[in-house]
Order: structure tokens, then sequence, then C-alpha cells
């Protein structure tokens, strides 16, 4: 059961990202990455990181996705075409790409044997866990993302506005 | 039934593959730029696989500041965006190479 989830999902993740990928319109690419996001948000379910999976599904795959959907629709972009420098990024782009797999893949399979077993349910972080680390010992980069937050919306807001 | 979770890191190295991929191919800046928000999942997955490989929250809560970085870095960027539409009407970034028009 627990493998058959895991791998419907990760069958999914991996569909999503390659249709970002492939699409030719950023709106279907946009669409294909909160497939990508959602589904992750089931994969930390799984390893039990209830509350990231909230986070996940509400902030990703709701506020920042909002955001992307909103700014392509207001551009209104149209298909890209293709360009003398795609060309070159093509080249180099595939087989780097496939290079660092390759690599990052022949790593993780060859730690294999120092890392556990993923069951169901059986290490769940409860939200007061993670609340109490949060809130006690990391105060302050807690206090320091709110300042930066802040000073994105203002950043945001001064980038965006008309010139009067 | 149990899953090794060295399978979670190759979904995360998967992923991580895919962005870097459609980071460098792709020409619309929007789609580059989700090319970048979808490398940032896939390491946050590697971050809460090895939160419940240790047993520790600490990941966790590097996943959470992550989002928060996310946020904020998409509101700017896509406010950036914005102001390049506006000053060269053109999303290709083979296009945005000047700094000043």
């Amino acid at each position: 059961m627990y493998l058959a989830l895991f791998i419907f999902f990760a069958v999914l993740c991996v569909a999503g990202a390659l249709n970002l990928l492939l699409q030719r319109h950023p709106i279907n690419s946009a669409l294909s990455l909160i497939v990508v996001m959602t589904s992750l948000a089931v994969l930390y379910l799984l390893l039990g990181a209830q509350f990231l999976a909230a986070v996940q599904v509400i902030v990703y795959s709701g506020a920042i996705m909002v955001l992307f959907t909103f700014v392509i629709m207001l551009l209104n972009a149209g298909r890209e075409e293709h360009t003398r420098g795609s060309r070159a990024a093509f080249l180099v782009g595939f087989p780097g790409a496939a290079v660092l797999l390759a690599l990052l893949v022949q790593i993780f399979l060859s730690a294999r044997g120092h890392l556990a077993q993923a069951r169901l349910g059986e290490y769940v972080t409860a939200t007061h866990t993670l609340s109490s680390v949060l809130f006690r010992d990391l105060l302050l980069p807690f206090e320091v993302t709110s300042v930066l937050i802040l000073i994105a919306i203002l950043g945001a807001v001064a980038l965006a506005r008309k010139e009067p | 039934m149990t899953v090794p979770l060295a399978y979670y890191l190759v979904l995360s190295a998967v992923l991580f593959s895919i962005g870097v991929a459609a980071f460098l191919i792709r020409r619309n800046i929007i789609t580059v730029f989700l090319a970048i928000e979808l490398m940032l999942n896939a390491v946050n997955l590697a971050f809460v696989t090895f939160a419940h490989q240790w047993r520790i929250v600490n990941g966790q809560i590097f996943v959470f500041f992550v989002m928060v970085v996310a946020a904020a870095e998409a509101a700017v960027g896509l406010a950036i965006i914005i102001t390049i539409f506006r000053a060269r009407n053109t999303l290709n970034i083979d296009q945005v190479d000047l700094m000043k028009l």
C-alpha cells in the first residue's frame, strides 16, 4: 500500500515536471507545476511531515502559483519562439542535466545501505513539536523572515507601480 | 510494506535535474522562473527525507524557511518581470540582454 502510494505520486511528480519542461506555453507549465507541488505534499504526508504538507498546499500551490498564473494571464504571454541562443542551450542543457542526474543518483544509491526504510505512520511530526522548536530555539530567524517578507512586499509594490 | 529513503532522494534528484534542464532550455522568462521553483521543491523533498532519516525536526523547519524565501522571491521576481515586460514588450530572455535601453 505504502509502496503503491509512493510510486503513484512519484510518477505523477515526474510526469508533471516533464510536462513543465516540454510545454511551449507558460500557462501549461504553471499548471503542471501545481500538479508537482500537490503530489509533493502527499509525499511529505507519507514521510510524516503533516504540517509541511498543509503548508505546501496552502502556500506553494495556493498562494505562489496563483501569483504566477495571475502574472502570466496579466502579461498575456504567448508561445515562446525558438532563437539562435536556444539551440546552443538545447545542446548543452540536456547532456548537462543528464550528467548531473547520473551523478546524484549514483551517490544516493551507493549510500542506500546507510539510509533507513520508511514505514507508514512510524514517525509523524506533530505540529506542537515543530512549533516548540520554531518558537523557542529558532525564534530569531523566524522574526527575521517577517522582516524579509515586509521588505519583499515593499519591493514588489515599488517595482510594479506605474511610473508617475 | 516499506520504501527505502534512497528512493525519495532519487526522486528529488530527478526533479532537480528536470528543473536544471528546463532552466537552461526554456526561453520564456516566466518558465525559467517556474523551473527555479521546481528546483526549490526538489531540495525541499531532500530536506524532509533527511529529517525523517535522522528523526530531527530542524530539517522540516528549514523547509519552512525555504518556503518563506520562495514566496518573497516570487513576489519580487514577478514584479521585476512585469517591469521588464512594460519596458521591452517581450518575455524572451535572449532579447533581455541590455541593462539599459
